[in-house]
C-alpha cells in the first residue's frame, strides 16, 4: 500500500494480502515478477494453407500461440481463421472491440449468436 | 457505467479506530484487527474530513482533489483505506469483526500449580485470605501430594498434544512452604517432557520469607524463573506485607533478595507489586526496586477489591498512579531509542502485544491455554480461583469438565461484554480480569468498567510509545516479538 505503511505483525499481514489482491489472478498464475510488455506479434502463428496450430512453422509446438487465449485473438485480429472466430469482416466488427490486450482482456471476449 | 454511479453514491464514515501522534507522525490503530499503520499527509486528510460527516465517494474525491492529490491518488487512498476498514460504507456489509471463540480442544500450554493453600504471612489485601476471598478451602487438603503432582504434569502433557514446550508454574499460599514438592516435581516433570522429546519451562511465584542458600542455588541451577510479590521499601512494603502478629516483613526479606539477585542469573527475576490505598509512589517503588535491590523487571497492578475495602485505591490516586505510570514510560521510550531495555514491565507487556496485533477473544489464557490446579487436584480457570468451589472446572485425574469450561468461556468471550462493543482498546482488554470481574460485579463475564477510562489511556500511552520506536528504532521491537506467549 501506498498511503499507508504497516508497523506491526498484523498490519504486515494485512499489507501481503492487499498487494495479492491488486495483482489480476490468473489461473494457473506463477508467482514470478511479471514479464516486460511485449509487441503484439502472434509467435508461430500458422499461415492459412498450413495444416493448423498442431504443430509450428518448425514442426514442433514450442512456438504456437502463447498463452493459448490469443490464439482466437489472434486467428481474429490478425490472420481470420474462419471457424473458431466471429467474421469481423460481415457481421460482427465489433466483436473484440472490448478487448485491448488478449493477455489481459480476453474475459470480454463473448459468445457471438448468428 | 451502473457501478460508477453507484460508487459515487456510496457514503463513507470512519471506521473503528484509533488515531494517534508519535514522533511527529501519524498514526492508527484499527479496532477489528489489532493492526497498526503509520499514515501520510493524503490518509489523514481522508480521516480528518470523514471525522467531520459522513461523504459520498463523490464528495470525498472532489474534497482530495481540492486538497491536492491526483483523482487517481485520491481513489487509491480510499481503496487502501476501505481494505484495511478505516473507513467504511454502508454498501459493504462487514464480517462480524469479533474474533472467533478458539477450538473447545484448544490445548493448554500452561498449568498454575497451587502446591499449598497455606501461607505464612497474613497480607491484608490478599485475595486468597482476604476480605474478598473467594476460596472456600475447608476440608481440602492444605499441601499438595506427589501423587497430585505427578498427575498434574502427565495431564498437562496429555493435553497440550501439537505444543513443543510446556510451563508449570508453582503458586500458593506461599509457595516455599512445599519447597520438598516442588524439587520432586521439577525432576519428574523434566524426564517426562524429556521422555516426549518436549521442552518444559518452570518458575514460580513467592513472598521470598523462606528462601535459603539451598534453594536459591536449586532456582537458580534449573533456570526457574522468579516472581517476588513485594510492594516496595520498608514503609510501603510493612504496611500491608505483614506476618501473622502484624510485623512488617521488608527486614526479613532483603538480605534474601539481594543473595537471589546476586547467585540467579539465568532467568530475569522480577517484582510484582501490588498498589493499594498508600502503597502508590509507583516512581519511588520502581526506583527501589529496580536500583537499590536489582530486580531485572518490575511490575504493577492496582489491588483487587470489591470496591468498598480499605485497601481500595480512590479514583484521585488512581490518576496519580497514572501519572507516574507515564513518568515511567516516557523512561521506557528513552532507554528503548538508546537500543536499551528499561524494566519497567507493564510497559513491556503491553508492546509485545502490539508487535503481533493481538485481538482477544478473552482478556487472558485462563481456562483456555492456561488452568490452575489446587492442593486437591481441582482444576480452575487460573490461579485467582484456586479452591474455589463455584468455579472448578474439572480434576486434574478426570480431566476438563467440558461444559463448565464452555460456560466460564463463553461468558468472558469479548463479544458477549456489551460495554466493550464500542471500546477501541478492547483488542487488548477484552474486558479485563475474569477475578476481578467476579469479585467486584459477581460475574467472570462482567466488563471490568471501573478501569475502562484508565486502561484506554494507558493503552493510547503504549501506543505512542510503539509507534515513537517503530519510527526511530524498529529493530529494537523485535526483542519483544516472542515475550508474549500464551500467558
Amino acid at each position: 500500500m501506498k498511503h499507508l505503511r504497516p508497523i506491526n505483525r498484523k498490519a504486515e499481514r494485512i499489507d501481503q494480502a492487499a498487494s495479492m489482491i491488486e495483482e489480476d489472478v490468473v489461473a494457473l498464475q506463477q508467482q514470478q515478477p511479471p514479464p516486460p510488455p511485449k509487441p503484439h506479434v502472434p509467435m508461430g502463428c500458422a499461415l492459412s494453407f498450413s495444416p493448423g496450430w498442431e504443430v509450428d512453422a518448425g514442426g514442433g509446438t514450442a512456438g504456437l500461440c502463447q498463452p493459448v487465449e490469443r490464439d482466437i485473438y489472434d486467428c481474429y485480429v490478425t490472420c481470420f481463421w474462419p471457424v473458431q472466430v466471429p467474421d469481423h469482416v460481415n457481421y460482427s466488427p465489433d466483436w473484440a472491440s472490448n478487448c485491448a490486450i488478449a493477455t489481459k482482456d480476453w474475459r470480454k471476449l463473448d459468445l457471438v449468436f448468428p | 457505467m451502473t457501478t460508477m454511479t453507484s460508487m459515487a453514491a456510496t457514503r463513507y464514515r470512519r471506521g473503528e479506530l484509533h488515531e494517534f501522534q508519535a514522533a511527529g507522525q501519524a498514526f492508527v490503530y484499527l479496532v477489528s484487527a489489532g493492526a497498526i499503520f503509520a499514515l501520510d499527509d493524503g490518509a489523514c486528510a481522508v480521516l480528518r474530513q470523514l471525522g467531520e460527516r459522513e461523504m459520498s465517494h463523490g464528495e470525498l474525491v472532489a474534497a482530495l482533489v481540492e486538497h491536492g492529490h491526483a483523482r487517481s491518488d485520491a481513489e487509491e487512498l480510499i481503496a487502501e483505506l476501505r481494505y484495511v476498514r478505516g473507513i467504511v460504507s454502508d454498501a459493504v456489509t462487514p464480517v462480524s469483526a469479533q474474533p472467533t471463540s478458539p477450538p473447545a480442544d484448544f490445548p493448554l500450554q500452561a498449568l498454575v500449580l497451587n502446591i499449598t493453600n497455606q501461607c505464612n504471612l497474613a497480607c491484608t489485601y490478599c485475595y486468597e485470605f482476604g476480605a474478598d476471598k473467594i476460596a472456600t478451602p475447608e476440608g481440602k487438603p492444605k499441601y499438595m501430594t506427589l501423587e497430585t503432582a505427578t498427575a498434574s504434569v502427565d495431564f498437562l502433557l496429555a493435553q497440550s498434544a501439537g505444543r513443543q514446550a510446556v510451563h508449570i508454574t508453582f503458586f500458593g499460599g506461599e509457595t516455599l512452604m512445599n519447597f520438598k514438592l516442588l524439587r520432586s516435581v521439577v525432576e519428574y516433570a523434566r524426564e517426562q517432557a524429556a521422555a516426549q522429546g518436549r521442552g518444559i519451562g518452570f518458575s514460580l511465584t513467592t513472598n521470598a520469607t523462606l528462601l535459603t542458600d539451598e534453594i536459591i542455588a536449586f532456582l537458580a541451577d534449573n533456570e526457574i524463573g522468579v516472581t517476588v510479590s513485594m510492594d516496595g521499601p520498608p514503609d510501603l512494603q510493612d504496611l500491608r506485607r505483614v506476618d501473622k502478629r502484624g510485623r512488617g516483613t521488608y527486614r526479613i526479606i532483603e538480605p534474601k533478595l539481594r543473595k537471589l539477585i546476586a547467585r540467579h542469573k539465568s532467568r530475569a527475576i522480577t517484582a510484582r507489586v501490588t498498589l493499594t490505598d498508600g502503597v502508590t509512589d509507583v516512581v519511588r517503588i520502581y526506583r527501589h526496586l529496580k536500583d537499590d535491590l536489582g530486580f531485572d523487571e518490575v511490575g504493577f497492578a492496582p489491588v483487587t477489591s470489591n470496591g468498598d475495602q480499605a485497601y481500595a485505591i480512590a479514583d484521585p490516586d488512581m490518576d496519580s498512579v497514572l501519572d507516574q505510570f507515564n513518568q515511567l514510560a516516557d523512561e521506557w521510550l528513552a532507554y528503548a531509542l538508546r537500543g536499551r531495555r528499561h524494566g519497567f514491565s507493564n510497559v513491556s507487556e503491553t508492546i509485545g502485544e502490539l508487535i503481533q496485533g493481538v485481538n482477544k477473544s478473552h482478556p487472558c489464557g485462563a481456562g483456555l491455554g492456561l488452568l490452575g490446579v489446587s492442593p486437591s487436584g481441582d482444576l480452575s480457570p487460573c490461579h485467582r480461583f484456586t479452591d474455589a468451589d463455584t468455579h472448578t472446572l474439572g480434576h486434574v485425574s478426570s480431566g476438563v469438565d467440558a461444559a463448565k469450561r464452555e460456560d466460564f468461556l463463553a461468558r468472558g468471550h469479548v463479544s458477549a461484554k456489551y460495554e466493550c462493543a464500542t471500546c477501541w482498546a478492547r483488542p487488548l482488554c477484552a474486558g479485563g480480569c475474569h477475578h476481578e470481574a467476579f469479585v467486584r460485579y459477581g460475574d467472570t463475564g462482567h466488563a471490568n468498567l471501573h478501569y475502562c477510562d484508565w486502561i484506554r489511556q494507558w493503552t493510547d500511552t503504549c501506543l505512542r510509545i510503539y509507534g515513537a520506536v517503530a519510527a526511530q528504532n524498529p529493530q529494537f521491537l523485535e526483542h519483544f516479538a516472542e515475550r508474549k506467549a500464551l500467558s
